[in-house]
């Protein structure tokens, strides 16, 4: 657009002798309308690949932590995606308590990675932030890896007993989802 | 195109000279198939174009009839697949094709890349005539990978979820392109809808790449093992009907390695795990991407850092964007390069170790002479090697090398091949 208004200009436009002439404006006139069109109409089809209303609103659920014994975990289904749920013992939440924060790969304290109160819950989404593997160490007799919470069989991440990248790839911490205890034995995850 | 500026020839046919009169399709076919002259030296590398083109072939016609028993959702499309092999009939066969046929399709590119490689068929005027088919390697990964996801098995869902995590490397708005690839917050329903959406359209986007590839090939001509350019009649064939011969021969040989694999070893190329559902609550074991993206995935892995393993990793194909830049010889062919000739035979190597590297666990190690040696060490050894043969090497030998002298014409190095060399 802008060549052929240029092109326009030095052959002198229409009208004037400054070389700025009625038809440069309707030139550039024309093509910003043009190219905010297209960008208008490209859109909806963009857009049309988010996520959908249904998809959006399935979002939130309910999760009873009955039977979860002390030193369990679970796995459970939220957003096609599993959340682990560990019932943490007092060695596990002192060790992660232990660590000096700073010199982690990504420093997050452990008391800002659960509820006040509720301290032996650690909830996380159990996806690997390196490239989205499900980490080992949820069910009975899987390894654990060598800081004791999770493991990631596909390139190797070791996760701490507060879901904490400890060494591997990932460049983050399992994340953290936004839940709130209903009751003391129920939580809402979303 | 030169070849164009010859008169129509004389159709037998009333009917054809009315129809070429109005769309001179008879004309065109029979100055670019027909009497485009062709360097007489082409030997068996020069045969894996046509092959290539009739994997493609292969691959819309199979995957055309499989779409009509494939339902694109997660709850059906494994067992919907599973049908296809036991029930629909013939669709075991369809379906061996079509999984086979895309590994035959890559040997076939993959060879066809090597051979102008070596013979510097990228070189002037061809570069763009190169490019165009780093654009189509590039239409294919996406379609292979995206077709790779349709069974929805457990590779499938798997592979899936690591590619596109790839894409969250990106600073900023990593996790928005992610979330924007899946339809929704995981690989699900809208993931597995789209994919198959566009493995059906990117064929046809391939086509058309190739129909400009081939067409930029009839402006410049093909190049030919000697890499000099033909200097009259002496040195050409018409197409056919010696190369239609001579590339039809090449196509059976080709199709009957092929028909081996779909019929006595279709399983050869997959992964066992693909035989078991996706469940986006476990990751098997040992994932690996299918066989021709293992060299590329061995140099994701050897970066330690996630975004720098996913620029490395593409870069690996952007750099061939390059190439007809970086490699400053003058001469073209290999046959003449004595320096040039075995570095690329170890540029071969270094592909086919960061494919084994690729295809081990992260973790893996092999003990030679009772050393423990990592094999990320040696995928990182070789994907230093991938960048240095395109990025040092390559500009470095064209000023260092002494080539051999070329022949006079083709004809020369035909009837006179001791001489030649």
């Amino acid at each position: 657009m802008a060549s052929s208004s240029k092109a326009a200009t030095s052959e002198g436009g229409a009208g004037h002798g400054d070389g700025v002439g009625r038809r440069d404006f309707l030139f550039i006139a024309t093509g910003a309308t043009a190219a905010v069109g297209t960008a208008a109409a490209i859109w909806p089809f963009l857009n049309n690949m988010n996520p959908a209303a249904d998809t959006l609103a399935l979002a939130s659920i309910e999760v009873s932590l009955n039977g979860i014994e002390v030193g369990q975990a679970i796995k459970v289904s939220w957003r096609g995606k599993p959340v682990f749920i560990r019932h943490r013992t007092p060695e596990e939440i002192q060790a992660a308590r232990d660590v000096d924060v700073s010199r982690l790969p990504d420093p997050e304290d452990d008391a800002k990675r659960v509820q006040k109160g509720h301290d032996d819950w650690l909830i996380v989404v159990g996806v690997c932030t390196h490239l989205g593997c499900i980490p080992l160490g949820t069910a009975q007799g899987e390894t654990r890896g060598d800081y004791k919470g999770w493991f990631c069989p596909c390139h190797g991440s070791h996760y701490d007993t507060s879901g904490r990248i400890r060494r591997g790839p990932a460049p983050k911490n399992l994340e953290v989802p936004t839940y709130t205890f209903v009751n003391d034995t129920t939580i809402r995850i979303g | 195109m030169a070849s164009m500026q010859g008169k129509p020839p004389a159709f037998n046919s009333a009917v054809v000279r009315w129809i070429d009169k109005r769309l001179p399709i008879f004309t065109f076919m029979h100055h670019e198939y027909g009497v485009f002259p062709t360097p007489r030296n082409f030997n068996y590398w020069w045969s894996f174009g046509g092959i290539a083109m009739v994997m493609l072939i292969t691959m819309i016609v199979t995957g055309i009839v499989l779409a009509m028993n494939y339902t694109p959702h997660v709850d059906y499309a494994f067992d919907s697949v599973e049908r296809i092999r036991r029930d629909v009939p013939q669709g075991w066969l369809i379906q061996y094709m079509h999984m086979n046929g895309a590994s035959f399709f890559f040997i076939a590119v993959f060879i066809h890349l090597f051979r102008g490689m070596y013979y510097g068929s990228y070189k002037n005027p061809r570069e763009l005539l190169w490019m165009l088919g780093v654009v189509i390697l590039l239409l294919m990964m996406a379609t292979a990978f995206m077709g790779y996801v349709l069974p929805w098995g457990q590779m499938s869902f798997w592979g899936a979820t690591v590619i596109t995590n790839l894409f969250s490397a990106i600073p900023v708005f990593g996790e928005d392109i992610v979330t924007f690839l899946w339809g929704g917050f995981s690989v699900d329903n809208p993931t597995l809808n789209r994919f198959f959406s566009l493995h059906y359209l990117l064929p046809f986007v391939i086509v058309g790449v190739v129909v400009l590839h081939i067409a930029a090939m009839h402006v410049a001509g093909s190049n030919n093992p000697t890499g000099i350019d033909p200097r009259g009649p002496q040195d050409t064939l018409p197409f056919s009907p010696y190369y239609v011969t001579k590339d039809g021969y090449a196509v059976v040989v080709f199709l009957i390695f092929y028909a081996i694999f779909v019929f006595f070893a279709p399983d050869f190329f997959g992964e066992p795990d693909n035989y078991t559902k996706a469940n986006p609550l476990q990751t098997p074991a040992h994932i690996v991407p299918e066989w021709y993206f293992l060299p590329f995935y061995a140099v994701l892995r050897s970066i330690p850092d996630k975004l720098g393993g996913v620029i490395a990793m593409f870069g690996a194909i952007g750099i061939l964007f390059l190439l007809p830049w970086l490699d400053t010889s003058r001469v073209r062919s290999g046959r003449f390069r004595p320096m040039f000739k075995w570095f690329f035979w170890v540029f071969v190597i270094d592909c086919l170790v960061l494919g084994w590297v690729g295809g081990n666990p992260a973790d893996a190690e092999i003990s030679i002479l009772g050393m423990h040696i990592p094999l990320l060490w040696i995928g990182r050894l070789a994907t230093f090697w991938y960048y240095f043969h395109f990025l040092i090497l390559l500009p470095l030998l064209g000023k260092i090398e002494r080539p051999l002298p070329l022949p006079a014409s083709i004809a020369d190095s035909v009837l006179k091949p001791a001489a030649a060399r």
